[in-house]
């Protein structure tokens, strides 16, 4: 197991490679399905709050 | 595509297919970086450090990827005034300028111990980074210009002039004497990959790719309910309004 950890003494370049890869990516996705949803629902809200008052 | 270009259709579309986009993505990385990390073996010249290569090459390759999408978008709709293709080019801005950031700083951990420098003035190199700085740049103009039709028609020039760096960054490594490898994958005479390493690259470029397609999607998603609920508070604000001047 240490040995898959240190990958042959590369261990300190690796890791941190896919580190920060793996955080980049998940943190704009994170944010990119966040946003979406939000201003969906908000949209939605807006429809719903529209049609009350028309009524 | 004209059926596409109208954004209702489009986000309902996208509801459909972005369940099985994100689930295939997930299940993409989780069969490539088992193959990536662990199965796959170690380069004769490169040792451990070839593992660096099966994100740094996706990211490269969706760093140029999306540049092409932002000139094809920006072209689009300063030809056609396609509200879509806006935004859909706003979409793949700060999701094209991430991919070249990793590639720009997982290239550069990988040629500390492979090439002895961190950075080096050299073609590719270079051409990458200002690829970089693209992306900023129109992210910047869109952001600085307060008319939204100014900025967007200011980005899409400024993203169309920027075309010119794709082929320069494609052919630098056969044009300048580089220190970057010259192409491995896309070879006239086919990949000069071993099929233990060409595998786990091809499924890691499918992972980069679908996670791509899903990003682009919700943020476009994100842009068309933006502007709808900009139109509705508008049109509320404005019924009130009329409500108020009415009495």
């Amino acid at each position: 197991m240490s040995e898959f950890f240190a990958m042959g003494g590369y261990g300190a370049y690796i890791w941190p490679c896919y580190g920060l890869t793996l955080i980049g990516m998940v943190a704009l996705a994170g944010w990119s399905f966040a946003k979406q949803r939000r201003l969906t629902r908000e949209a939605e809200r807006l429809k719903a709050l529209g049609k009350e008052s028309r009524q | 595509m004209h059926y596409l270009a109208n954004p209702a259709r489009f986000v309902s579309l996208a509801d459909r297919l972005l369940p099985w986009l994100a689930a295939a993505t997930a299940l993409a990385f989780l069969v490539g970086l088992p193959y990536a990390l662990l199965f796959s073996p170690p380069d004769y010249q490169q040792g451990e450090t070839v593992r660096i290569m099966y994100i740094h090459v996706p990211s490269a390759y969706l760093a140029t990827m999306g540049y092409l999408g932002l000139g094809i978008a920006s072209a689009v709709w300063l030809i056609w005034r396609h509200p879509l293709a806006d935004l859909a080019a706003v979409a793949l801005a700060p999701v094209g300028a991430l991919f070249t950031g990793l590639t720009l700083v997982t290239g550069a951990v990988w040629g500390k111990p492979t090439w002895g420098t961190w950075w080096v003035w050299d073609a590719r190199l270079t051409s990458m980074l200002v690829l970089f700085f693209l992306y900023l740049g129109y992210m910047a103009l869109r952001e600085a210009i307060e008319d939204p039709d100014k900025a967007g028609k200011a980005a899409a020039i400024l993203s169309l002039v920027g075309l010119i760096n794709l082929p320069i960054i494609k052919f630098s490594v056969d044009w300048w004497n580089t220190l970057h490898q010259p192409a491995s994958l896309l070879r006239r005479d086919g990949p000069a990959m071993d099929p233990s390493m060409l595998t786990p690259l091809l499924i890691m470029l499918g992972a980069f790719s679908l996670y791509f397609v899903t990003v682009i999607l919700w943020r476009i998603k994100a842009a068309v309910a933006a502007k709808r609920v900009d139109g509705l508070r508008r049109a509320r604000a404005h019924a009130a309004q009329r409500a108020r001047t009415a009495a």
